[in-house]
Parts: C-alpha cells; structure tokens; sequence
C-alpha cells in the first residue's frame, strides 16, 4: 500500500462546464469592475477631488491646476517633443549608471558572498560608504568630475551600487548549507554548487536589491538634474517652477512617477519569470 | 536496475570525539563493524549514542579520529559516487522541479541532462511521484518532498545508501507508508542500506540486522539480527518480542 493517495492534493474544478458563457458574461463583468475598484478606487478618488477642488476653486489653481490641465501640459510636451529630450537624458543617466551599477555590484556581490575573508575585509568600508549619503557626496564628486554628465552618472552609480552589493552579498549567504552538503554528497565541484546551488538561490535576494536600486536611481536622477543641469526631467521640474509653468511641473513629475512604475513593473515581471519556483511576489 | 555486487562496507577500531567547551567528548570509541553487501543494517541508540556522527563518517562528511571505513576492501576519504544520502530533511532545491531535482545528483556527475532525465524519470515513477515531475518542492507535502528525496539518491544507483533518519520528520500515518514503501523498494534495487533511526519498530520492520550503540561510555556496540520473513506485521508477535529484546537493551525493560 501507499500513501499517493492520501497525499494528493484535492483539486477543485473551477468551472464545471454546463454553466453557458452567455449566462456568465454579466456576472463576470461585475465581478472585473468590482475587481478594479477596490484595486483603483482610492486613487480615483485622489484625482477626482484634485479634479474638483482645483476647477471649483477650494484651493489656489495656480499651485495645484485641474488634473485636465496637467494633463494637457504633458499631452503638449509629449507630443510636441519638448519633455521627450529631457526623457532620453534622463533615461540615459540613469540607465547607464544602472547598469554600471549591476555590473560591478552583482559580480562582486557573488564574490563577497563565497569568499568571508574578502567580506570580512571589505565590509567596514562598505558601511561607511553605504552610510555616508549620495547627495553629500554629489560636490566631491562634482569637483573630481566636473559638473558635466560624468558627475552626474557617477552619482547615481554610487547610491545604486549598494542596495545591489549588499542584498547580492546576503542572497549568497543565505543559501542554506544543508542544500550545499547535498550537493557536495553527490559529488558536486565548488564550482557547480555555486552554479546549480548559490546563484539560483541567491536570485530573489538580487531582485530585490535591483528594485530598490531601481527606485535610488530615479531618485538621485532627480537631485543630480536639479543641480547644474539644462536638460532633463528633473531639470524641468525645477525650471517650470522657476518660471511658474505649473502644469509643466506637474507634468514632469507625472512622467517620473511613470518611469519608477515602469521600472518597478519590468523587474516585477522579470523575477516572476526566473523565479516561477518561489512564493508569489506582492 | 541494480547494482552488481559490491556495497561491503567494513568499519575498524572507528573512534571520534568532539570538544565540548574544550573538553573532548568521544562518541564514538574503537568500534569495529562489517556490513554485509545488500543487508539492511539500521543503527539505533540514545541521542548522544554517535549514531548520525557514524553515519556521517560513512557519508565522507565527517573525518574520523583514528581507525577507518573501507568500502569493498578501499579505504575512503570523503564523499564518493558509490554511496548516497537521505537525509532527515528532504534537501530539494526549490528551483528545481520533482523531475529536476530527481536528476540533480546525476547532472552534478556530468550526467547528460536528456540520460539523466530517462533515468529520473524511472525512479520518480518508483517512488510513485510521476504525476508531480513537473511541481516545485513547494507545492509537495512532507512526505511526498522525502519521497523526492529518496529517488534522488537512487537515481545516482549507489553501492550503499544512507539514511539519516528520513522519515523523523513525518507524521504518524505518512511514516507508517514510508516504511512499507522503503521495504519495497530495498527489495527491488539490490543496494546495501545503513539507516540511522530512533524509532525501535521502524528498525526491526526495516533491518536486516540492528545495531545498537551505548548508551553509557564504555558500553560495547551490540547487534541484533532480525529473523523474521518479510513483509513483517509489527503486531506478530515475534515482532513484539525483538521489539522487547531491544527495549531491554537500552535498559527499559
């Protein structure tokens, strides 16, 4: 005798066939807008009296315009190009210190990870650095680099390179050493338990490090491009401000609200995909 | 699917000890053992006994003081490809699927994936896990996971199989179908087993013969040879009297 029986998960049929999809269309329906709602509502209701209290004017429209307003400021910079070049640099700032970022944090994290003398090492400066804030650094940096687009980079490299370093380092440690005794068991080489053990146990660890680092790098995009920039979309929230074209401001702030949704989004949708095997994510 | 032979493991004037705040404990004192090839030997003892040290000096995962194990006449140090580990907890990678993780053991010997699939494949059907190649670990209850387990290490075709008390995480009822199914499947692959339990009835169901280690220092090692036909019904009573023979054993009786 075996226990398979026992075991097997009961499984509950979802639809049992016979119900006609003409008869379901309504209900399901219904069921999508309460769906939407109570995932939307609250934002709805954010804008809605944004909306309102601005057109009816409970609060000074010149600081805060009608949704409709911002929304055709963006419309015109969108579509009549004037925001798209401040989108290109911007993304182009933060992209490539992104990358840089994951490149040098993810290698090094791997290693840090396996080898405690270099992380013994390496840690006490790694905290101070980690510590010491990006934007405090942003004047040594500018007079090293100059004020120019490799200052700027090289901000947002720094406050993203340690969300990675450190959550990189922490997925690797966390691996848990029963499963590499397993492998060592069935004569795994260090070099294959780091392949087939470490690194695809250490990957939802990285992801979360990639999230975080994601948001810091929109967000010191923002700083470094309010200071001694002229393009760019944190340069346009500070110069539609200055010259008092709300709407415009607005309007950019909406488009980085969008990209760090964006951005969110894709490495959500990436680890969903390397990491089929784990718990659902948010 | 069986192994030829082999699997003979002889064990001689083994000792260990670890430093228990600075003072060396032996738990393991000059003990001299030969496992026939294909029995069942099933290792018993009071917590403290050695028993899972033992094992795992067997494994390759732990170095004896003095004395040494040679398997088919070879001394080993360290792991090697003729013996496979079960252990208590079940040790999948939740990566893998029940498939992927079945095939692990022989992947890591450089096994091509498509050979090593065919042949994990075979054993997951023999655990009776076929339906669930595709889960991940986490989908799988306790005793299916252990059954994954199980079929890892079979699938790399040992000479000799270790068990650390695999099924001492599992629940009453589950337990009692892991034993049935752990005797069908020693009856179907010829493989020499060495089991660490402290369960008294799962050893005289399981074992060929029972090893019995001290409890006190000093104590010698006894072994207990089970004569009964298999499959054995543990309310016989028989049954109820080696169970009382090894109760007596540990001085319970």
């Amino acid at each position: 005798m075996s226990l398979q029986h026992i075991e097997r998960p009961v499984t509950i049929a979802a639809h049992d066939g016979r119900t006609s999809l003409g008869a379901d269309l309504p209900r399901l329906a219904n069921r999508a807008v309460v769906r939407f709602l109570s995932r939307y509502g609250i934002l709805i209701a954010f804008l809605a009296i944004w909306q309102v209290s601005s057109s009816a004017g409970w609060v000074n429209a010149a600081v805060l315009p009608p949704i409709d307003t911002i929304v055709s400021a963006l419309w015109n910079g969108l579509v009549g190009g004037t925001l798209l070049g401040d989108i290109a640099i911007s993304l182009q700032r933060a992209g490539l210190a992104f990358a840089a970022a994951v490149a040098v944090a993810i290698p090094l994290g791997l290693f840090m990870g396996q080898v405690r003398a270099v992380e013994t090492a390496l840690d006490p400066i790694l905290q101070v650095f980690r510590q010491t804030s990006a934007l405090a650094l942003y004047p040594v940096f500018i007079l090293l680099l100059g004020l120019g687009e490799a200052s700027k980079v090289f901000v947002i490299f720094w406050a993203t390179l340690f969300p990675l370093l450190l959550n990189t380092i922490s997925g690797v440690k966390q691996v848990d050493p029963k499963l590499l005794e397993m492998a060592r068991v069935y004569g795994a080489t260090r070099l294959t338990a780091f392949r087939r053990v470490v690194l695809p146990g250490a990957v939802p660890s990285i992801f979360v490090g990639l999230r975080l680092s994601a948001t810091t790098a929109l967000l010191l995009l923002i700083a470094s491009e309010m200071i001694g920039a002229n393009r760019g979309i944190g340069f346009q929230v500070m110069n539609a401000q200055y010259n008092f074209q709300i709407p415009l401001m607005f309007a950019a702030i909406v488009i980085l609200a969008g990209l760090g949704l964006i951005a969110n989004q894709a490495l959500v949708s990436l680890q969903r995909r390397l990491c089929r095997w784990s718990n659902p994510i948010d | 699917m069986a192994t030829t032979g082999g699997g003979e493991v002889t064990i001689r004037d083994l000792s260990k000890s670890f430093s228990l705040g600075g003072r060396p404990l032996a738990v393991l004192r000059a003990l001299n053992l030969d496992i026939r090839s294909g029995e069942c030997l099933v290792i018993v003892g009071a917590s403290g006994s050695g028993k899972t040290t033992l094992l795992r000096i067997l494994a390759g995962l732990e170095a004896s003081d003095s004395g040494g194990v040679a398997i088919d006449g070879k001394p080993v140090h360290g792991v090697g490809a003729e013996r496979a580990v079960i252990f208590q907890e079940p040790r999948l990678l939740p990566w893998l699927t029940v498939l992927g993780n079945v095939a692990f053991g022989l992947e890591v010997r450089g096994v091509p994936k498509a050979e090593a699939e065919d042949k994990a494949r075979f054993y997951t059907e023999l655990v009776g896990l076929a339906e669930f190649s595709d889960a991940y670990p986490r989908q799988l209850s306790g005793g299916m996971a252990q059954r994954v387990g199980i079929a890892r290490a079979l699938t790399v075709q040992p000479e000799i199989l270790l068990l650390d008390e695999p099924l001492g995480a599992l629940d009453a009822m589950t337990k009692i179908g892991m034993q049935e199914e752990l005797a069908r499947i020693w009856s179907e692959e010829n493989v020499t087993v060495v089991m660490v339990t402290h369960d008294l009835e799962e050893a005289i169901y399981l074992a060929d013969r029972v090893l019995i280690l001290p409890r006190e220092k000093g104590g010698t090692a006894r072994l207990v040879e089970v004569e009964l036909p298999r499959p054995r019904d543990p309310s016989e009573g028989r049954f109820v009297r080696y169970r009382e023979e090894l109760l007596r054993e540990f001085g319970l009786h």
